[in-house]
């Protein structure tokens, strides 16, 4: 299961890396979406997969899972949501106010 | 904390002050109160002189960074303090000078004597600071300064110009410096000038001796203005002439020398050592003085003849490292020390000197309007003071009685001729150069000096051609150039006081074996019909007849070939260097984020594999393994296709939807992973942003002459960086599966329901133990909402509201 979520998290980052590196920017921020799940499964996988109940003290067992990565995550969905949502409407704005979202021809002129 | 730490900082605490009182007392002329310093400086130190001249030194402490064996320690030696006393004395006179030179109604006076005050406070720290880090941030603080006050009136190009050239030289000779120290340090181990010299011979003998030498020698030569460097002194003289007078001739400028001689018990002794430094400073010595001739500029006259003095002290304190080559008590170290005496000697007399005679040009300057020689003449009735003191200054730095220069030009002589017999470090072939470019030299020097005088005071006066009335200067613009003109002939006739106080302190800090051997010797300015005589009589000689067929042979400057202009070498050089910089900047920063994106990959890729590759770190742990059951590998494939599927496809629409899937089976993936918590907020979240992706995805209006559909064609390279990367995590990932550094610390939530209340550790931990943690979080969430608000809102009011429909 490891190498599974290993190489999973490897398809995950290789996909985002190239969206990100992509002319759109709604791919872009697609893009980092992405990368943000490789990040989050990363930081699960690391941390040991299926070792005992999951960290709630009502369920009777010998071992639960570690809840420390599980808040780590849970905070950083949170905010990978914000930034990702404040990013999307900066988009929306560019697109809205050049008319355009492609990266080349969003490029300051030359020689400012 | 001792007096004399007080003593250096005095004048950048008393910088704070100038401002306030520039705007507090706006009728008197601000340098009044900042003549205090200068005088309390020296007052203080003078105090220091008895207990020198009995051959004691004083040494106080504060620690800094103990740690790094830096510490601001002070050491009042022969050779600090004299020039400590020089910085603090010429400094006095040249602020009283400058009050009557610059207007207070006009010009900036906060700035000037802050950066004034700036420069005396490093200077101070540089001759009186042990150790060497302290030491090198206060010569780049006089740099800094001398920068600064090139540039006072930054309104003119050419100060702007000059600043930054001589900012460009002495700070590249300053990084030398401080590249120089750090090898000492690692050969000695120590940051202590005194424990260096301890050291000097683990120095010498080490293979680092010779870069650590150069490249303190580069700092020193670029200080002090000594050939090729020298290009920067020129331009230099677009300051104020106060600062002139100040920096570019008394003080700063021989912050070199005192380097040199600083670190001649360290490095001297040396044939290295010796050559570098002789023939550097003759070589400049000859240079300045055949291009002071050609020049029409007063200042630029004087700059000339400063950098061709300047060489002159320089070429004796290298002649004089030669005694250190004898052992203590040897007839050598006497013979060759002498020239070190010399040295000092003439350095305090050039320091008199040149200060007045930098001051009388600036009286000329301020009561004509011009110091172009050729519209100059016949001043001499006109400014009787002036001119008598132009007189003794210029006849002094020619070498004549009865000056101080006399004396020391004589002591000069002396020192060469005992150079020219050395039978060591190979000079017995090449010797006899050393006399003869000296002579050369001084015969020019005499000229530059009659030219001086005789172009500005005598010959016709031509009232048509300068822009103010002539007449003479105000008694106050007087007063310090009479006061060095003063000490000019004090010194010739009373040549035994400095000595003793002075010079003989002075060589023995720089000279330790010749510590007493000048005890009982006596400075007079009559030895009888010796050599020296006969060569400061011919140079007075062939001088004169040389002055008088000037015209005749001054064409001859014109034949100077074109490369041998070092000024065209500097500006060809920095604009080559800029011209450079602006193709790597060009090249690499392209203006596109993407390619900014693809050094930071390419870079994790080098930084993170490489490393990986040379620690051969990659392990593969395959004992304690996770099952994997069917579902999961169903999972896993959704996963990957919609992956696949964000990447190839061209539709927006796809792409939007395909990372809602992947979303939704990263929720699955905690689910089985056992983390409920995260599943059930990962659904919420990702519910929430495929509806913000499509309400925007929904809202952006089609584009003109392309369709909704637009995509890209497959980038290999980009795909081979992605690669790369993707590929590096899973290594990653791969590696520290096996890896337990430490007991993990999350048994420590075990207790949440005791310690909390709480049956779910995780939310435990969230609202709980990290409360403070998770508030912040909702701060971010809460900046980034007004982010958007910002966005949505912000343009609608901007327009006026004719977007309120969209």
């Amino acid at each position: 299961m490891e190498i599974l979520m290993s190489i999973l998290i490897g398809v995950l980052i290789t996909a985002g890396t190239y969206l990100v590196m992509s002319r759109s920017l709604l791919r872009i921020i697609l893009g980092t979406s992405v990368i943000g799940h490789g990040a989050l499964l990363l930081l699960l996988t690391t941390a040991g997969l299926k070792e005992g109940a999951p960290p709630i003290t009502n369920i009777e067992a010998l071992t639960y899972a570690d809840p420390l990565p599980q808040a780590l995550i849970l905070t950083a969905i949170v905010i990978n949501f914000a930034t990702t949502g404040f990013f999307l409407v900066l988009a929306y704005r560019a697109y809205k106010e050049l008319g355009t979202d492609d990266m080349d021809k969003l490029r300051g002129i030359d020689d400012e | 904390m001792s007096w004399v730490h007080l003593m250096i900082v005095l004048p950048l605490l008393f910088a704070v002050l100038i401002p306030l009182l520039y705007k507090a007392f706006p009728r008197i002329h601000t340098g009044w109160f900042v003549l205090v310093v200068p005088v309390v400086i020296f007052g203080y130190l003078a105090t220091y002189l008895p207990m020198l001249a009995n051959g004691e030194t004083a040494l106080y402490e504060i620690p800094w960074i103990p740690y790094l064996d830096i510490n601001f320690t002070v050491f009042v030696d022969g050779l600090g303090l004299i020039f400590a006393l020089i910085i603090s004395g010429i400094g006095a006179l040249v602020i009283i000078y400058s009050i009557y030179y610059l207007s207070k109604a006009r010009e900036a006076l906060h700035n000037f004597y802050v950066y004034l005050m700036m420069f005396m406070g490093a200077m101070l720290g540089v001759v009186l600071s042990d150790n060497m880090i302290v030491l090198y941030l206060f010569w780049e603080l006089t740099s800094i300064s001398s920068f600064l006050l090139i540039a006072y009136w930054y309104q003119r190009k050419q100060s702007r110009f000059g600043a930054q050239k001589a900012m460009l030289i002495t700070v590249l000779g300053g990084f030398a410096m401080l590249a120089s120290i750090i090898m000492i340090h690692n050969i000695t181990g120590t940051f202590s000038i005194r424990e260096v010299i301890a050291q000097s011979d683990l120095l010498v003998q080490h293979d680092l001796f010779l870069p650590a030498m150069l490249l303190l020698l580069l700092g020193a030569f670029t200080k002090s203005a000594q050939f090729p460097f020298h290009i920067w002194l020129p331009d230099a003289m677009e300051a104020p002439t106060p600062i002139s007078a100040y920096l570019h001739s008394a003080t700063m400028v021989k912050a070199g020398i005192y380097l040199v001689a600083r670190f001649t018990p360290a490095f001297g002794g040396t044939p290295e050592w010796f050559w570098i430094v002789t023939f550097v400073g003759l070589f400049t010595l000859i240079w300045g003085s055949l291009n002071a001739v050609k020049q029409r500029d007063l200042k630029g006259l004087l700059a000339f003849s400063t950098i061709s003095q300047l060489g002159l002290i320089m070429s004796l304190l290298g002649m004089g490292s030669a005694a250190l080559y004898f052992n203590p008590g040897d007839q050598g170290v006497q013979l060759h020390a002498y020239a070190v005496l010399a040295a000092v000697f003439h350095l305090i007399n050039h320091s008199t000197f040149k200060g007045s005679l930098f001051m009388v040009v600036g009286i000329v300057d301020h009561e004509t309007g011009t110091r172009d020689m050729r519209k100059l003449g016949g001043l001499m009735t006109i400014m009787p003071v002036s001119f008598t003191l132009a007189v003794i200054g210029s006849l002094s730095m020619a070498g004549l009685p009865p000056f101080n220069g006399f004396i020391s030009k004589e002591m000069f002589f002396t020192g060469t001729l005992n150079a020219a017999n050395l039978d060591i470090f190979n000079m017995a072939t090449y010797g006899a150069i050393i006399p003869i470019v000296a002579w050369v030299a001084s015969v020019f020097t005499f000229i530059y000096s009659i030219i001086l005088v005789y172009r500005t005071f005598l010959g016709k006066y031509q009232p048509e051609r300068l822009e103010k009335k002539a007449h003479e200067a105000p008694l106050g613009m007087l007063i310090p150039p009479s006061i060095l003109g003063f000490l000019v002939l004090a010194i010739f006739f009373f040549p035994n006081v400095i000595g003793d106080y002075a010079l003989k302190p002075m060589v023995a800090s720089i000279i330790p074996s010749a510590a007493g051997v000048f005890d009982d010797y006596t400075i007079s300015w009559w030895h009888g019909f010796v050599p020296e005589l006969f060569m400061t009589m011919a140079v007075v000689a062939l001088g004169l007849i040389l002055f008088a067929t000037l015209n005749r042979w001054i064409g001859l400057y014109n034949h100077m070939p074109q490369w041998m202009h070092l000024n065209n070498w500097f500006k060809h050089g920095l604009s080559g260097m800029e011209r450079g910089s602006h193709k790597v900047i060009d090249w690499h920063m392209t203006g596109y984020i993407r390619d900014y994106l693809m050094y930071i990959f390419i870079t994790i890729i080098l930084i993170v594999g490489g490393s990986y590759f040379m620690l051969n770190d990659f392990t593969l742990y395959t004992d304690n393994l996770a099952s994997i059951n069917l579902f999961e590998i169903v999972l896993a494939l959704v996963l990957l296709g919609s992956t696949v599927l964000v990447m190839a496809t061209r539709s927006r629409l796809t792409a939007v939807v395909s990372v809602g899937v992947l979303g939704y089976v990263v929720a699955l993936f905690f689910i089985i992973l056992r983390a409920p918590d995260l599943a059930l907020t990962q659904l919420a979240i990702e519910t929430v942003s495929v509806a913000l992706y499509l309400l925007c995805f929904y809202h952006l209006p089609k584009l003109k002459g392309r369709g909704e559909e637009e995509g890209e064609k497959f980038k290999v390279g980009n795909f081979i960086i992605a690669l790369g990367i993707g590929s590096l995590v899973t290594l990653l990932a791969l590696s520290v599966n096996g890896y337990n550094l430490f007991e993990p610390i999350s048994t420590y939530y075990g207790d949440s329901y005791d310690l909390a209340g709480a049956a779910n550790m995780v939310n435990a931990i969230l609202a709980d133990f990290r409360a403070f943690d998770t508030f912040l979080e909702i701060f971010v969430v809460a900046i980034a909402a007004l982010g958007v608000y910002a966005l949505v809102r912000l343009r609608l009011e901007k327009r006026g509201g004719t977007d309120e429909s969209q």
